[in-house]
């Protein structure tokens, strides 16, 4: 029985050294290109001719739109809209890793903390940025609750700058436990199949069945990842831009 | 669930001019209801109400757990750092434990907060 593990490996397609900086093109850098090429060609050619009213594929890249774009609006407001293509470009990524990594075969670059924990450290620099070129010194006001007695600002500064620095973590780790874990008992109950059933037909149909109920559950999860990995995005911007 | 992250809007299909009258609308006709669809919707604010949807029961354990685990991990990771930068061996890490496992409540806290908003915002919607 094959490692449920050895699906994570990184394996060089195109092996490239730069000044002694190994930057091949894995397998892991394949599918992400694939994802944004997918994920494009999902947005943009369904609506070249822009039906009034839209076909399947274009009520599909239509309501991918909606989605994101009533999530900005409902979490950062009218002043979220200069950061809508970013969120967006982020929803489609994260979306697309998951979703693609469900086909046989292919490689879930969200599995990767690596890739989870740019993608977060990334975004919790932006947020932070935005907020302190929009409210300067005030920006560290987040990091005081309004009316709390001075003397407690002891203990509260350094428990808000915990919770504030470990953004990054719970949102990098989040997406790629739910993707690893998943992707992990999809294999374990795979094994089962193939090592019960090459014996006894009955109880291989067992894992055979928890193997159909899993892949839909791990369907599921692929979307709510990705919608859970933006919503947040979306309340750390909020945060940024208008404190609280 | 599922569709109540994909449902956006429930459309009313007569609206839309898909009803028994084969006649196709005129676009002015269909620039007035649109106009009307969009004032419907309430004026954005400042992020009140979380969207739609927070995941499955599974999902809000996973994102509860990471949420407490994340600040206990940083406190105690900036409490390691701060021990070997100033040499304080143990007593920076014990303060830093016991501030992150605060945050990590304090994370939770909020992951609750936001739940309950959600709850509030679908009872408010009907959905």
């Amino acid at each position: 029985m094959a490692s449920p593990l050895h699906q994570f490996e990184i394996q060089p397609i195109v092996p490239i050294e730069l000044g002694g900086i190994d930057i091949s093109i894995t397998n892991s850098a394949l599918w992400m290109a694939i994802a944004a090429v997918t994920a494009t060609a999902v947005m943009v050619l369904p609506v070249r001719r822009g039906a009034l009213i839209p076909g399947r594929w274009q009520a599909l890249s239509e309501s991918f739109y909606e989605i994101i774009a009533n999530m900005v609006r409902d979490n950062v407001g009218t002043a979220g809209r200069r950061y809508f293509p970013f969120v967006f470009t982020l929803f489609m990524f994260v979306l697309f890793g998951n979703v693609l990594g469900l086909i046989p075969y292919t490689f879930t670059y969200t599995s990767h903390i690596a890739v989870t924990f740019s993608l977060a450290a990334f975004i919790f620099l932006a947020v932070t940025a935005i907020g302190i070129v929009k409210h300067g010194f005030r920006f560290l006001g987040l990091f005081f609750p309004h009316g709390a007695p001075a003397w407690t600002a002891v203990i509260l500064i350094p428990i808000e700058l915990i919770s504030y620095l470990s953004r990054p973590v719970s949102l990098s780790v989040r997406l790629f436990a739910n993707m690893t874990v998943g992707h992990v008992i999809l294999k374990v109950l795979g094994g089962f199949v193939v090592s019960l059933g090459a014996f006894y037909a009955i109880p291989g149909l067992l894992p055979m069945a928890g193997l159909v109920a899993v892949t839909a559950l791990e369907v599921m999860v692929a979307v709510i990842q990705a919608y859970i990995f933006t919503i947040l995005t979306c309340i750390y911007l909020n945060d940024a831009l208008h404190l609280h | 669930m599922v569709p109540a992250l994909f449902g956006a809007v429930p459309v009313d299909p007569e609206e839309l001019g898909m009803g028994e009258n084969d006649k196709p609308p005129s676009l002015e006709d269909l620039e007035t209801r649109l106009r009307a669809a969009r004032d419907r919707r309430r004026p954005a604010g400042s992020g009140n109400g979380a969207g739609k949807g927070g995941g499955s029961d599974i999902g809000a354990g996973i994102r509860v757990a990471v949420d407490l685990v994340a600040g206990v991990a940083v406190g105690v990771a900036l409490g390691l750092i701060l021990d070997n930068w100033l040499g304080t061996k143990p007593w920076m890490l014990i303060v830093f434990f016991i501030l992150g496992s605060a945050a990590g409540f304090l994370n939770l806290y909020r992951t609750a907060q936001q739940f309950e908003r959600e709850r509030r915002d679908k009872e408010e919607h009907g959905s």
